[in-house]
This record gives C-alpha cells, sequence and structure tokens, in this order.
C-alpha cells in the first residue's frame, strides 16, 4: 500500500500516456480520448511531441473532466508509462497518491518505483508475445491490450469501446475482430488478476452534448472550403501542414465536379513559402480566393510579399500556426509568439489584420470569414492559430453554416460599370471608408485596366514619386485599417459577479484555462472582468475596458508580452496599468497559472494596514 | 518618361489585324529605359507577335518581378493588367494567377538577375510545374537598375564596365530549362527582330511552359569591349539552328522554301510553326540532342539561337491538377460551398 492515501476521483483526472515516437500508440491514445466522451463526460486531450519520426519520446495527456475544463490542468494522476528512456521523470511527475500503470513483463528494481503512488504492473510484453507472432502486430496490439486493462482499472463500459473500434475499422472484418480480441486481452488480464476498478474512474454523464471533436487545423481547412478558397499554396512546416493536408482531403470529398470529375480548386506545394505566398497573391490579384498555412519562419520568409500585399491592396489569407520560435524554437510546441511579427509584417509602415480564433469551431467560422475580409479590405488577413488548437482535438461546438450565405467580394468594378462610364482608379476612395475598386485582369477591351506596383502610384496608378501623392495614399491605408476594426469579430466581455476594478485580457488557445482560472481566482476572493480579443485592429471597446479598469491582466503565451505591447502601441496609454501574465515554456498555458500569477498580483495589490500587520 | 502622355492618334491608313486593332493598339506607354536598350526592341518584338496573332490585348496578363527588363511590360499591351510584383518572384505570381483563371495568356518578363540570381528557384520551380506561360528573360548578363554589378549568367572570363573579370561560372537559362522539362525553349537575340518576333508568337501559341532567353546588350553597362553580351559579341558568335514563321489561319507555306529545310510542327492551339532550318541535322523534337548540341556549341564560345526544343503535346499544370474548365476565379458559393447539410453530417461524425 501506498503511503499516502491514493487519489480518488470520478470524471476529474488526468491520464497521461509516456509512448515511444513512431510506436503506433497514437490511436490507441485517441481512442482512449474518445471512449470517455462516449460515457458524456469531456476530455481534452494533448498530444507532446518530439520534433522526430521514431524513436524519440512522445506524450499524450487526457484531462477527464466532467465540469468541462478543457485547458491543459498540470500533473498527472494516472501515468501510462510505456517509454523507458523517460520512466525516471515521468514516475517522478505524478501527484502524490496518483498511479504508475506499467508494463511488468521484466521485473523492476523498488527503487525505481515511489512510495506515495499505487503501481499497477500488466506483463503486456508477455501478453503480446504469447498471442502474436509478427513484429509490428505485436508493436500496434500491445497499446490496444493496455486500452483493455486501462477500461477495466478505471470501470469503464468496453461496449463503447467495441463501437468505436467498429467504426474504425468498418468494412475490415479481420481488423475489427483482432482488435477487440486484444482489447479483451488486456481486460480480462487485468479483471483477473487486480483490484478493479482503482480510485479514479469514469462515471457515465451527460455533459457533452452535441459537442463535436475536432482538430483546429482541420476546421480551419474545412472553413477555408466553405469560405469558398479555390487555391491553397503551402511549404511544409509543423504544426501548419495539416490545415493543408485537411484541405486537400475536404477538397477530395467537396470539390469534384460530379459530372466532370475535375476539381473546383488547386492545390500547389510551393517550393518554399516564399513561391507559396506569391501564388495566394498572384490568385488573389486576379480574383480566386486564396490562401497558404504556415508557421514562424515561414512568416519570416514571406513578409516582403505580405508588404506588398499591404501596399498593393491584394488580398491574401495566411493561417499562422504558431510554435515556439525565434528561429525554428521549438516546431512541436505551443506559443503565442507572432503577434508583433504578424501585426506589423515587413517593412516600411505597415499594418495588417489578425483574427484570433478560441477553439476549433471559431476557427472553422473565421477562417471563412478570412476570405471575406481580405477581398472586402483588399489586404492580408491572418488567422492566428496555434499548435495547441491547432494539432490536438478540442471538443467545441457543432460547426455552422447559414445557406443563405453569400460570399462577400469586395469592390469590384465590372466591365458593365465601366461601360457605364464610371470613374475607376484604382486607388481611388470613393466612398470614404479608404477602400478603393479593383478589376479583374480581362476584365474589358478598353477600360479598366491598370498596372499593379509595390512602388508609389497615384489614385490612377500611375507611377508617381511625389511625396504628397506617396503620403495621400499611406493616409487612406489608414483610413482602410479604421475602416477594419467595424467588420472584424468584436472582442467579447464578461464581467464580474461584482462590480471590479481589475480586468483581465486574454485570446485564442489561452481561452479554457482562462475561463476555469476565473472560478479558481473567485474562490480566492477575487473579481475580475473579462474581455476577450478577437482581432486586430482593436474595437474601440478595448479602449473603453481599459479606461474602466485600474488595472488590466493581459494573459498571453509568449516571453514578451506581444498582445499588450500592441495594445499599449495602438492605444497610446500607460503601460503600468496593464500587467503581464505570461507563459511561455512551450506547454500549454493552465488554470492553475494563470490564476496563481493573477492571484499573487492580487494579493499584493491589497495592502495591509501596518497597525494590523504587526499586532 | 512614363508620365508624358503618349499621343493616341495614329495614320489612318495604318494596317490592321484580324480584330481590327493596329501596332498602336498594342503599344503601352513611353519606356524609360536608356535610348537604345536592347529590352525597348524586344518590347516591340513582343507588340508584333500580339498584333500578328491577333489577340485581344485585355486577354494577356503580363507580369514580371523587379528589374530594368521588368519594368517593360509598361510599354506594351497598355490595356492588358500588368504586376510589376517582387524582385526573383514573378514566377510564383504567375503561376497562381494562371491558377485563378485559366482563360487569359500568361506573358513571364524576367531578367537575368531577376531569373537566374534571386530567382533562380522560381524560375526552376515553375518550368518544371509546367505552367501555361511565355517566360521571356532579357539576359544582359548585368544589373542595370543598381549600376553595374554581374549577374550570374555573365560569362567567366567577361569584363565590366570598369574592368573587373567574371570569375564565377555562367548560368545558362536555356540548358537548365531543357534539363527541368519545358515544353517550348528558344534563344534569340533583341538585335534580331525577324527570329524573334515569331519564337514570341509561336511561344504564345505553345500550351506549357515556354522559355526564351533573350540575349539583349545593356547598353549603358554592357556593351564595351570584354563583355561577352555586347552587340558586336552576340553578333559575331550567333549561332542559329533554325528560323520559323507562325502561320494563324493560313495554309502552310513550306513551298516556300526548298524541300527538306523547312519542317512544320502544329502548336495545340492549331498553329503552325514553320521552322527553316540552317542546321540540317538539328532536330526541335529531341530533348537529349538539343542539351547535347548546346553544350557542344557553347564549349566552342558560339550562342545557339532559335528554336531548341518543343513539344507540341505538352501538358500543363491545370491537367496535372485536373481542374475544371471554369475559370476558378469566377466560381461561387452556390458551386464551392458544400452547404449546412454536409455540414450536419461533418459534425455528427465528429462525436
Amino acid at each position: 500500500m501506498p503511503d499516502k492515501k491514493p487519489i480518488s476521483s470520478v470524471n476529474d483526472f488526468v491520464v497521461r500516456f509516456a509512448n515511444v515516437n513512431g510506436s503506433g500508440s497514437a490511436s490507441a491514445n485517441e481512442m482512449f480520448a474518445r471512449a470517455i466522451l462516449r460515457h458524456g463526460v469531456p476530455v481534452s486531450p494533448r498530444n507532446i511531441f518530439p520534433s522526430n519520426i521514431q524513436g524519440l519520446p512522445t506524450w499524450y495527456e487526457v484531462r477527464v473532466t466532467e465540469e468541462g475544463h478543457l485547458g491543459a490542468r498540470g500533473g498527472v494522476d494516472m501515468m501510462v508509462a510505456m517509454n523507458p528512456q523517460t520512466w525516471d521523470k515521468d514516475v517522478a511527475g505524478i501527484e502524490p497518491g496518483g498511479y504508475l500503470f506499467y508494463d511488468s513483463t521484466k521485473p523492476m528494481p523498488s527503487t525505481k518505483f515511489r512510495d506515495d503512488i499505487t503501481v499497477i504492473g500488466v506483463p503486456l510484453t508477455a501478453i503480446t508475445n504469447s498471442t502474436y507472432t509478427d513484429p509490428r502486430q505485436r508493436q500496434l496490439f500491445k497499446n490496444i491490450i493496455y486500452l483493455g486493462s486501462l477500461s477495466a482499472l478505471l470501470d469503464m463500459d468496453p461496449k463503447l469501446i467495441e463501437q468505436l473500434i467498429g467504426e474504425q475499422y468498418k468494412g475490415k472484418e479481420k481488423l475489427l475482430s483482432s482488435n477487440i480480441h486484444a482489447l479483451h486481452l488486456g481486460r480480462d488480464w487485468a479483471l483477473q488478476n487486480l483490484k478493479c476498478p482503482i480510485g479514479l474512474r469514469v462515471k457515465k454523464s451527460d455533459k457533452v452534448g452535441d459537442r463535436i471533436f475536432i482538430e483546429g487545423n482541420s476546421a480551419a481547412a474545412l472553413g477555408a472550403v466553405y469560405g469558398g478558397a479555390t487555391v491553397c499554396a503551402w511549404y511544409p512546416i509543423t504544426p501548419s501542414s495539416s490545415v493543408a493536408e485537411a484541405f486537400t482531403a475536404h477538397c477530395k470529398k467537396y470539390r469534384h465536379d460530379p459530372e466532370t470529375g475535375k476539381a473546383k480548386y488547386a492545390i500547389v506545394q510551393g517550393e518554399d513559402e516564399l513561391a507559396s505566398i506569391g501564388i495566394v497573391i498572384g490568385a488573389s490579384w486576379n480574383g480566386a480566393r486564396a490562401f497558404t498555412a504556415t508557421s514562424g519562419p515561414g512568416i519570416s520568409l514571406m513578409t516582403e510579399f505580405i508588404g506588398l500585399s499591404y501596399f498593393a491592396e491584394i488580398p491574401a489569407v495566411i493561417m499562422n500556426i504558431q510554435r515556439a520560435g525565434p528561429s525554428t524554437g521549438m516546431p512541436t510546441r505551443t506559443q503565442q509568439c507572432d503577434i508583433i511579427a504578424c501585426a506589423y509584417a515587413s517593412h516600411g509602415d505597415t499594418k495588417h489584420v489578425l483574427l484570433f480564433p478560441e477553439d476549433p469551431a471559431e476557427a472553422f467560422e473565421f477562417a471563412a470569414a478570412a476570405f471575406d475580409l481580405a477581398e472586402r479590405l483588399q489586404t492580408t488577413i491572418f488567422l492566428m492559430l496555434d499548435l495547441d488548437i491547432g494539432m490536438n482535438h478540442r471538443l467545441c461546438r457543432p460547426l455552422k453554416w447559414d445557406d443563405a450565405r453569400q460570399y462577400d467580394r469586395g469592390k469590384i468594378m465590372t466591365a458593365e460599370m465601366l461601360e457605364e462610364g464610371r470613374d475607376f482608379g484604382r486607388y481611388l476612395d470613393v466612398d470614404g471608408d479608404g477602400i478603393p475598386y479593383r478589376t479583374y485582369p480581362g476584365t474589358h477591351p478598353t477600360k479598366g485596366s491598370y498596372f499593379t506596383r509595390g512602388t508609389s502610384r497615384d489614385r490612377y496608378a500611375r507611377y508617381s514619386e511625389e511625396g504628397t501623392v506617396y503620403a495621400d495614399n499611406m493616409q487612406r491605408l489608414v483610413r482602410k485599417f479604421e475602416t477594419a476594426q467595424d467588420l472584424v469579430p468584436r472582442p467579447l466581455q464578461a464581467n464580474a459577479e461584482r462590480p471590479t476594478k481589475y480586468g483581465v485580457i486574454y485570446f485564442g488557445s489561452t481561452s479554457p484555462a482562462m475561463d476555469e482560472a476565473i472560478g479558481l481566482l473567485e474562490a480566492r476572493g477575487h473579481q475580475l472582468d473579462r474581455l476577450r480579443i478577437r482581432a486586430f485592429p482593436f474595437h474601440s471597446s478595448v479602449a473603453s475596458f481599459l479606461a474602466e479598469h485600474d488595472f488590466v491582466y493581459v494573459v498571453e503565451q509568449n516571453r514578451d508580452s506581444q498582445l499588450r505591447q500592441l495594445i499599449v502601441n495602438e492605444n497610446g496609454i500607460d503601460p503600468v496599468r496593464l500587467v503581464p501574465i505570461v507563459h511561455y515554456d512551450g506547454t500549454p498555458i493552465t488554470a492553475r497559472f494563470i490564476a496563481k500569477a493573477i492571484g499573487d498580483h492580487q494579493d499584493h495589490l491589497k495592502v495591509t494596514p501596518l497597525r494590523k500587520a504587526v499586532s | 518618361m512614363t508620365y508624358i502622355a503618349k499621343p493616341k492618334f495614329h495614320h489612318p491608313g495604318l494596317k490592321k489585324n484580324e480584330l481590327g486593332y493596329t501596332h498602336r493598339d498594342y503599344e503601352g506607354k513611353i519606356s524609360t529605359l536608356c535610348a537604345g536598350c536592347g529590352h525597348d526592341s524586344i518590347t516591340a518584338s513582343i507588340i508584333e507577335a500580339c498584333y500578328e496573332l491577333s489577340i485581344e490585348p485585355h486577354r494577356v496578363a503580363k507580369i514580371s518581378g523587379i528589374g530594368c527588363s521588368s519594368k517593360t511590360p509598361d510599354y506594351f499591351l497598355g490595356n492588358s493588367h500588368g504586376f510589376n510584383s517582387v524582385h526573383g518572384r514573378m514566377p510564383s505570381v504567375l503561376t497562381g494567377a494562371n491558377l485563378a483563371n485559366r482563360d487569359l495568356i500568361y506573358l513571364g518578363v524576367s531578367g537575368d538577375g531577376d531569373s537566374a540570381s534571386i530567382g533562380f528557384g522560381q524560375f526552376a520551380h515553375s518550368i518544371r510545374r509546367g505552367v501555361n506561360m511565355t517566360y521571356i528573360v532579357e539576359n544582359n548578363g548585368v544589373y542595370g537598375l543598381t549600376k553595374g554589378q554581374f549577374s550570374a549568367t555573365a560569362d567567366r572570363g567577361s569584363k565590366s564596365k570598369k574592368g573587373v573579370t567574371n570569375t564565377d561560372n555562367a548560368i545558362d537559362l536555356v540548358a537548365i530549362a531543357l534539363q527541368l522539362g519545358a515544353t517550348f525553349v528558344a534563344r534569340s537575340f533583341s538585335g534580331d527582330k525577324s527570329q524573334l518576333v515569331p519564337l514570341i508568337a509561336a511561344a504564345i501559341g505553345h500550351k506549357g511552359a515556354s522559355f526564351i532567353d533573350v540575349i539583349s546588350p545593356c547598353i549603358a553597362f554592357n556593351n564595351h569591349a570584354g563583355s561577352t553580351k555586347s552587340f558586336d559579341y552576340v553578333r559575331e558568335h550567333n549561332d542559329a539552328v533554325n528560323r520559323l514563321d507562325v502561320l494563324v489561319g493560313r495554309d502552310p507555306i513550306a513551298v516556300d522554301y526548298a524541300p527538306g529545310t523547312v519542317q512544320v510542327v502544329e502548336q495545340h492551339d492549331g498553329s503552325k510553326i514553320a521552322l527553316r532550318k540552317i542546321d540540317a541535322d538539328y532536330d526541335p523534337h529531341d530533348r537529349l540532342g538539343a542539351q547535347t548540341f548546346l553544350a557542344r556549341h557553347a564549349a566552342k564560345g558560339q550562342i545557339v539561337t532559335g528554336l531548341l526544343y518543343v513539344d507540341p503535346d505538352a501538358e500543363d499544370l491545370h491537367e496535372h491538377l485536373n481542374t475544371v474548365e471554369t475559370p476558378l476565379n469566377t466560381l461561387e458559393a452556390d458551386t464551392l460551398c458544400p452547404g449546412s447539410a454536409v455540414l450536419d453530417k461533418i459534425n455528427a461524425s465528429l462525436r
């Protein structure tokens, strides 16, 4: 018996799987997470993986959370330790009173365990080797066997797992039956040899509702399909590659002409990010909806073109799945670290529209909206995802689409309008919103053509190096950016129960951890109003929020508090009133971290009277 | 200068093509390049070729990078949309434009710095993808706008105007284009309009990646003794393999030439190229032969010009991608968006 009472918890615990990259564990682990969802219990899984194909350690963490806290929690209640390389660290990471599940085929010295945890050994290798002879089968089925054992230990309904296996191997009878066999091998062994269930248990509930379980990158790619993207150019880079791959898969299903079989899209894997954005800009210049997906280093390479898009006013959609930088940084770890790089990307005076979805559902909505915004504003729109949203399955509300919705193609001067004698100046602000009309190449035999340049030109696109002409154009671009403020998704505010002088600003993947942290902070007696920023340029409500509060915490996942810098810079406010709360070690931010950082600062603000302190 | 308006009136008796357009309808703004620049001769050849082909000017998209050559699209086809993009990146912008609307004619204009140095990668990859385009490099071996630095096509041993000898090996874009699978490869000389005009016309008619390297002497920085891209040097070392005529909607005129010296090539768009062979053994359908021929002549210091290779049955990127015939830029939500019923099914599969 451990010398610490074993943790006892129903539908609220964290299981972490420690595996070797390339061992086929990912699908078994994902099935574990899905099986819990089928019990009606929300889960929040996360991949923690190396920049490697095979051999290096990889972890998969499943937070089981009846309350629906989808942020990372921190700490591990049960470790499924399948990787000898990381054994010591994995064992050390278990919460006191937690559980260690391991392959007990080979005896381990007692020094390799801890006294304050419950150790559960299942001879996985022995069971596998006595059943299978093929080495690949041995490896794959070992994963299903531990899934079976866990189902017994955690009191899960095996029928729900069988159902999942049935869906996965539909029509592949042989694989189906052999997987179910493996599942029961592990389950039966546990039931016969171990005390089941343990203190951690999964109990059927109804907290999942109609929510869906999807990765942000796949949702964003689907948003591009629904948003009418027809050209995609990309260059492989983690963690963004799966956007283009998902777009390809979705297009194969939904974008082929049923009669001719021909594709209503074009996808090109560029030779680099320069070519990818060049193709996007060429396609958009010519009137197609085009996008690329990339990550920090790709953004760096694209910046010359991004400046061209801004100045020559060509739509472009860039999905930036952020990862830790600088340079190649930690390519497989999450951060929100490209805020400044994207907001002001390129040389000269530039500003760009950024969208910050909080989860896959918003990634879908914002991805589709990005194409409308890009064509309306004739500029680059960044969809700012990160690895945490992009590459993890996240429980979110179902995706929605209004069939009456038409695409906003922006201000296009057509041949008919030109025939009517409408005055066409490519950079002429006719409506006072800073947005000029454009023509597509090939529109009219004698009217509406113009020469697109990255160098200065007048309102009628005629080359000019006159200072006043240049400044006039730059001022119009400022007006256009002001117009953008009212077109982009607005911030969402949620006020504390009682009026408070304190506020918190956050965005993107921090959302679920922030929501949970609010509860923890309230328990400590701290009241905070919340503002979730969903886009840059900032709506005027951001300035109002700042004015209404003495101190505002800005919670973000980078070292330099980049969103705070942007807020200070764009609103011209006293930086002292904006308190940075930053998390940047490459792991997703947790409620525990936020609550501690803000709570400590709040405690510090509450000055204890001197007399009371000495008495 | 471009801000000086070019007078629009012209002689009433000016010849018209099939569409009723005159030469003037294919012109652009007044060139801002140095008087006598080879590039202006290429501009004149492009105008001539488009006039001859009776192309509707606005159905051409002219795309360039940065440099003297890349300025020239402003000087021809004034009723076409032009895009003076980013240094070395014309090929990617053109590729994207082509994907958006397969119905236009794409003319990529670049220089040796733009294509052989900063944009070497994009040059290579647009060729190997088979983008349907006419890619013209106005090759003077020198950086003109920044005043006389060597480019990557400058021959080893050639001298700059300041007397510096180039010690780096030259890149022959024609040889590279052949190796990368361009389906129409030619070289010409800006001073040889009778050869260049039909080559441009044939390249426009070709479906697939057409590449023409045009040696175009820079009269300001690369037209001196010791240069291998000067008017005198090129005239002395030019070795034409063939001369050609492009026949649109007319009967082949093979009869005009002695049998055995004329080869008619029918292109995908129905136009015919009549090749008057100068080198009787030269076969323009033999990629490997063209590469060997080129290398053998380069070793002798000869600049081979003419149509070096053509594959009349070439495929382009749209065929590789199996895209619909309708230009992608005309598709709207009704054909692009799978709709809410499909989304409900997707949602159901994600539970």
